[in-house]
């Protein structure tokens, strides 16, 4: 599981890092969403991997903390997820508006000479 | 019990709510505008400069309150749990010198850039004040917070709030500026979640103190991944802050950005540079363990590189705006050197001197910001000349307009902007007699008190002084080009309440000189409570819960004693049984 997470995790972060570094708009938006993918499962991953426990403990009674899995980077995964789609919403805008403005999607507003 | 309300009477049994005063206030003054039409703004400026003036006079009354003396070191830590959970669990607001002294700072900067905006630039786009006040939401709480997650998501704030702001006015450049701004970011955002990620991951905690508390402690095996993680969440807070090479963005966003809106992101890289601060002081310390100076060569060198580049850069600046992009990369860059040396123990008196220095040359550049527009309104022959290189280095293709509708215009306008384009460049250059020149001299005075001099120190010496040098014969120059030209340029129209702005800018930079005993007291405390991180560690640490306090209260008539708590001790095992905990 850890290995297939981790390639996982590998191949959206290169293809986002590839992606983000081309001179269109278009491919540096779609490269920033597969980074943050990346980096959303890998805050996931810092909780540990475990299947068949839940993060979520019983209100009374004994409780045995090897029996569930950390919440916390559950939380902080669900903030994150929730930022970086606001903010790409609004890279999303601003792409278009350049285009809007400039009649070309180069990053740089400018067909390279 | 310990801080800000072990020292109240009275108000030992509920928490000093005044601490997150600075984040509320700009949170329902934003709200309460959207309620508003955005042709009504009169009533907007009206809400957001009260909304401004409450936050100075409780960011003063925080300043007061942190002022502490006795066994503390005149560092008194003020700490408010949201929610009231306890320490290590739940996110909570921290008060101490150095937050209260970036809280002033702030709001210092906002009133003049939001009369300034008054003028003429709320008009130009949507949301201007809800926008305003929003980002100064993120930079109180950027320095308020004392959770790295909580952190992020202040951090959030303030960026998604000044992606509106940057873009405010519209216009091709700054959207294209904007674009490469949001751009970058988005990627600095990435890195600070794997940093913070990969901390807890590792130390299990997310809690600065926690965190401090736990550095020397860490297994050596373990010790390559914090560091690791910290040094990847660092970067993200290197490239809001400006360091060469992470600073290619800077000069050309903010020289897009409109007047005010500029004047106010002179804020934004002193909250890298705050952060930075406080996490390598809390962390890597000098004298603290095994980890005591980590990155500090990087901050130095990179610090240098900073102010070279950022020399390099005034000299080849045709425009004025642009000179003062770069002037923000020397003032970054000045710090962030100074910071490194700290760390590798440079000692308190640098230290003290580089904060006096960052407030007096982020109160300069906020007000020659606004000052260039009003320079660049109604030029003739050098606008031509500037429209022209502008296209080259990519500034603002939009000329500046006249301030639409009526209002007072002032009269020899020329001579008053010249007065105050030659007040701020002293300041900046660090001439003599204003503050720029008594915070160089302090931090160069304290570094061969402390270091002793060695190559590096020499070298940034050098740096230093050839920046001021640099900055005063590019400012000169471009001065002799606006202020002495020909008599055929109108002078532009300009408002009484576009000049006051910068009047009280240079006003308050003055004080600052004049008042300079007072503050440099003060710089020299918060200089030494940062070498003294126990302090800060403790007052988190052991604070209780108002419950427990009011459970106390109602057992026992006299205050009981103290209970023991573990003083910086070594740490219950950081994984393991990370949810059970919270539940017992």
């Amino acid at each position: 599981m850890e290995l297939i997470l981790s390639l996982g995790i590998g191949i959206l972060v290169a293809s986002g890092t590839w992606l983000v570094m081309r001179p269109r708009s278009f491919q540096v938006i779609v490269g920033l969403c597969l980074l943050s993918y990346g980096v959303n499962l890998f805050i996931f991953s810092m909780g540990r991997l475990r299947t068949a426990a839940a993060p979520i403990l019983p209100k009374s009674g004994e409780i045995d903390p090897t029996a569930f899995t950390d919440p916390i980077p559950q939380a902080l995964v669900l903030t994150a997820i929730v930022i970086s789609f606001a903010t790409t919403a609004l890279f999303l805008v601003v792409l278009l508006a350049s285009r809007g403005f400039t009649g070309t999607d180069h990053v740089d507003g400018k067909e390279r000479q | 019990m310990n801080g800000i309300e072990a020292l109240m009477p009275g108000g030992a049994l509920t928490p000093q709510h005044m601490m997150i005063a600075p984040i509320l206030i700009p949170l329902i003054a934003a709200a309460i505008m959207l309620f508003y039409e955005d042709r009504q703004r009169k009533a907007k400026t009206a809400i957001s400069v009260i909304a401004s003036v409450v936050m100075l006079l409780v960011a003063l009354d925080l300043l007061n309150r942190s002022k502490g003396s006795g066994p503390s070191g005149g560092n008194e830590i003020g700490l408010y749990l949201l929610g009231d959970w306890p320490t290590p669990f739940g996110i909570n607001l921290v008060l101490d010198r150095l937050s209260a002294l970036m809280l002033v700072l702030a709001s210092i900067l906002s009133i003049p850039s939001l009369i300034y905006a008054s003028a003429a630039w709320q008009g130009r786009g949507q949301h201007f004040h809800s926008l305003f006040m929003f980002m100064m939401m993120g930079v109180n709480g950027a320095f308020l917070t004392g959770d790295l997650f909580n952190l992020f998501v202040f951090f959030e704030i303030m960026l998604a709030a000044s992606y509106g702001l940057m873009l405010h006015g519209s216009g091709a450049a700054r959207v294209r500026s904007g674009m490469h701004y949001i751009a970058i970011n988005l990627m600095a955002s990435l890195f600070f979640l794997i940093g913070v990620a990969t901390i807890y991951g590792v130390v299990g905690t997310l809690n600065m103190a926690d965190l401090a508390q736990r550095m020397p402690y860490i297994a050596s095996s373990d010790r390559p991944l914090v560091h690791a993680g910290l040094a990847i969440l660092g970067l993200a807070f290197l490239v809001k802050a400006g360091m060469w090479p992470l600073c290619f963005w800077l000069p050309p966003t903010y020289q897009a950005a409109s007047a005010p809106v500029a004047a106010m992101f002179a804020i934004l890289t002193k909250v890298g540079v705050y952060i930075i601060l406080r996490l390598t002081f809390l962390t890597f310390a000098p004298g603290t363990g095994p980890s005591a100076g980590f990155g500090a060569g990087v901050l130095i060198a990179g610090g240098m590189a900073t102010l070279a580049y950022g020399t390099v850069g005034i000299l080849g600046s045709q425009a004025m705006s642009r000179m003062t992009g770069f002037s923000v990369l020397i003032s970054s860059g000045t710090l962030l050197t100074v910071v490194g040396l700290a760390m590798g123990g440079g000692g308190v008196a640098m230290l003290a001197g580089a904060l006096y220095y960052m407030i007096g040359s982020t109160i300069a550049i906020s007000g020659l910001f606004l000052l260039v527009e009003l320079v660049e309104r109604g030029q003739g022959s050098v606008a031509a000349m500037l429209a022209l290189t502008s296209d080259l280095y990519g500034g603002p293709d939009d000329d500046p307009e006249e301030p639409e509708g009526s209002g007072f215009v002032i009269p020899g306008i020329m001579t008053i902007l010249g007065v105050c384009f030659a007040a701020l460049a002293v300041l900046l250059a660090g001439m003599p007699p204003l503050s720029g020149f008594l915070g160089k001299v302090m931090i160069l005075s304290g570094m061969l008190q402390g270091t002793g001099s060695g190559p590096v120190e020499w070298g940034f010496m050098a740096l230093l002084i050839l920046s001021g040098l640099a900055t005063l014969v590019a400012l000169v120059r471009v001065g002799i080009q606006t202020f002495w030209a020909a008599a055929d340029d109108v002078a532009p129209k300009v408002k009484a309440t576009e000049i006051a702005p910068i009047a009280a800018l240079i006003l308050s930079a003055v004080l600052l000189t004049w008042q300079a005993r007072p503050a440099m007291r003060y710089m020299e405390a918060t200089a030494a409570a940062l070498h003294e991180p126990t302090v800060y560690i403790n007052g988190v640490i052991m604070a209780e819960r108002t419950v427990e306090r009011q459970e106390q209260a109602e057992t026992a008539p006299e205050p009981p004693p103290e209970p023991e708590r573990e003083r910086l001790g070594p740490p219950a095992p950081p994984m393991g049984a990370p949810a059970g905990e919270v539940q017992q």
